[in-house]
């Protein structure tokens, strides 16, 4: 399976575009990096790859088709601020299972722990949060992972764990991932393949 | 959250945590409204009695609030005013709550109907408020029902403008889109989504309301275009009062116009309380 974004461009203004003539592709089980400067547009192209963002020109296709704007989206997105992907008046419970029931050896994989699930999100850290989102997102109808700056926020003991985890769920459930960061070696570790936003980006 | 704790024992009810005493003041405070309200329902089923042998007293243990011209016990009259203001200004938010929903509502629903509620907004906004339901009031041929439809009508603006923003800024929260990503429709993202962020509003709203409506309601009837007068209305009781003033009868409008203010600050205390007790940040102090 391949997903494809084909001549991506978005600007905000008319003349002045943020991205142009974009091309990338990733492959199933495939673990992509991309690298980019602040504001150079790298979580803008990842909410055109999710489907979040639909004023753009080009296409987006998986395996040649157009991602259907209705029903489970088989490219999840995973955001660099948890605390704000979680609605504060739910209980983590039910976070957790909104787009599918989470298996508990997930939850044992990611060290998320039974007594959390009671909780309100304000009281978790943003760390054991971004553990949520993750276990959310990785559901079985999910093909691609775009992690968007996912461990930015945590130290690098926890940034380690949270890896270990996603690669060896994304390896089992046949996941491809693009990881987006400004850090080359956290990319370089993760990695098989990177790529460098201003060499795809033609503006 | 020390800050919290430290607060939380300090004061009036010590011993108690802050949700026991939260629970406390807005159980006392309806208690106080209901008693008002269930008297002023008992009450009015016998006709005041004028006694013109005890006219013009001052307030004592028999008449706490005294008697007027006519000999009529004050606190009797005062209670029946309360209720019916009351009963009044809740009739009056409710229906502007609805009319709050239905607009907010709307203004989601697309690009022209949102600039057609917020021009509407506007429009009730620039109109001094006393005026619009004075006009209103008598459009509709006064008394109760026209005082009623007056209030209604001219009450919800500053809270669908509340709604209105807050749906809007719901709207472009990143759970929101994860939530369609996930495959979810958009009826459910606004019922699970949505709507728990907007009953506290709304109820909030709804409470805050009804001290305005009595206050107007009263204010109103008090200039002569609401309530007919033979209503033992608090505004009635006050406008009646003003002419014996100068004769030195202080309590006939010292009281009644005390009770109002108390009936008012409750209210505002049970919102507020209330707002305290549903927002989930404080849910556990």
């Amino acid at each position: 399976m391949h997903l494809k974004g084909e001549n991506v461009s978005f600007g905000y203004k008319r003349n002045n575009l943020i991205l142009k003539d974009v091309n990338i592709s990733l492959g199933s089980g495939e673990v992509l990096g991309l690298i980019g400067d602040s504001g150079s547009g790298k979580s803008t192209l990842c909410k055109i790859l999710a489907g979040y963002e639909n004023k753009y020109q080009g296409k987006v296709t998986l395996d040649e088709k157009e991602i259907p704007p209705k029903g489970y989206n088989p490219v999840q997105l995973v955001f660099q601020h948890p605390e704000k992907a979680v609605n504060p008046k739910w209980r983590m419970n039910d976070i957790l299972n909104e787009g599918h029931f989470v298996s508990q050896d997930i939850l044992e994989a990611f060290g998320i722990k039974n007594n959390w699930l009671n909780r309100w999100p304000n009281e978790l850290s943003g760390g054991e949060l971004q553990r949520f989102a993750l276990a959310r997102a990785l559901s079985p109808k999910t093909r691609f992972l775009i992690a968007d700056e996912i461990t930015t926020m945590v130290d690098s003991i926890t940034q380690a764990q949270i890896w270990n985890i996603v690669l060896d769920i994304v390896e089992e459930l046949n996941i491809g991932v693009l990881v987006v960061s400004h850090d080359r070696n956290l990319i370089n570790r993760l990695c098989n393949d990177t790529v460098y936003l201003k060499d795809i980006n033609n503006t | 959250m020390s800050t919290a704790v430290v607060t939380v024992n300090r004061g009036l009810f010590r011993g108690l945590n802050l949700r026991q005493k939260t629970l406390l003041i807005i159980g006392s405070t309806s208690l106080l409204l209901l008693g008002i309200v269930v008297s002023s329902v008992f009450l009015g089923g016998e006709p005041l009695q004028t006694n013109f042998g005890s006219k013009n007293l001052a307030p004592s243990l028999e008449h706490p609030f005294g008697t007027d011209w006519m000999g009529r016990d004050m606190f009797v009259r005062t209670l029946e005013g309360l209720g019916l203001s009351i009963l009044v200004g809740g009739l009056a938010s409710t229906i502007s709550t609805v009319l709050t929903v239905i607009l907010g509502l709307l203004s989601s629903a697309g690009k022209t109907a949102d600039s057609f509620v917020s021009w509407l907004v506007d429009l009730f906004l620039s109109i001094p408020h006393l005026l619009l339901i004075i006009l209103i009031s008598i459009g509709l041929g006064g008394g109760a029902t026209g005082v009623i439809i007056a209030v209604a009508l001219t009450h919800w603006p500053s809270l669908t403008r509340v709604v209105r923003a807050e749906i809007k800024q719901l709207k472009t929260q990143e759970y929101i889109h994860i939530s369609r990503n996930l495959g979810k429709s958009k009826w459910w993202i606004a019922s699970k989504h949505i709507l728990p962020h907007l009953v506290p509003q709304i109820l909030l709203g709804t409470i805050l309301m009804f001290p305005h409506a009595i206050l107007h309601e009263a204010s109103v009837t008090f200039l002569g275009f609401g309530l007919s007068p033979h209503e033992p209305a608090i505004g009635i009781i006050l406008s009646e009062s003003m002419r014996y003033l100068s004769a030195g009868y202080w309590w006939l409008a010292f009281f009644p116009g005390l009770s109002l203010l108390i009936v008012v600050l409750a209210f505002d205390m049970i919102g507020e309380n209330l707002g305290k007790l549903m927002n989930p940040k404080n849910a556990h102090e």
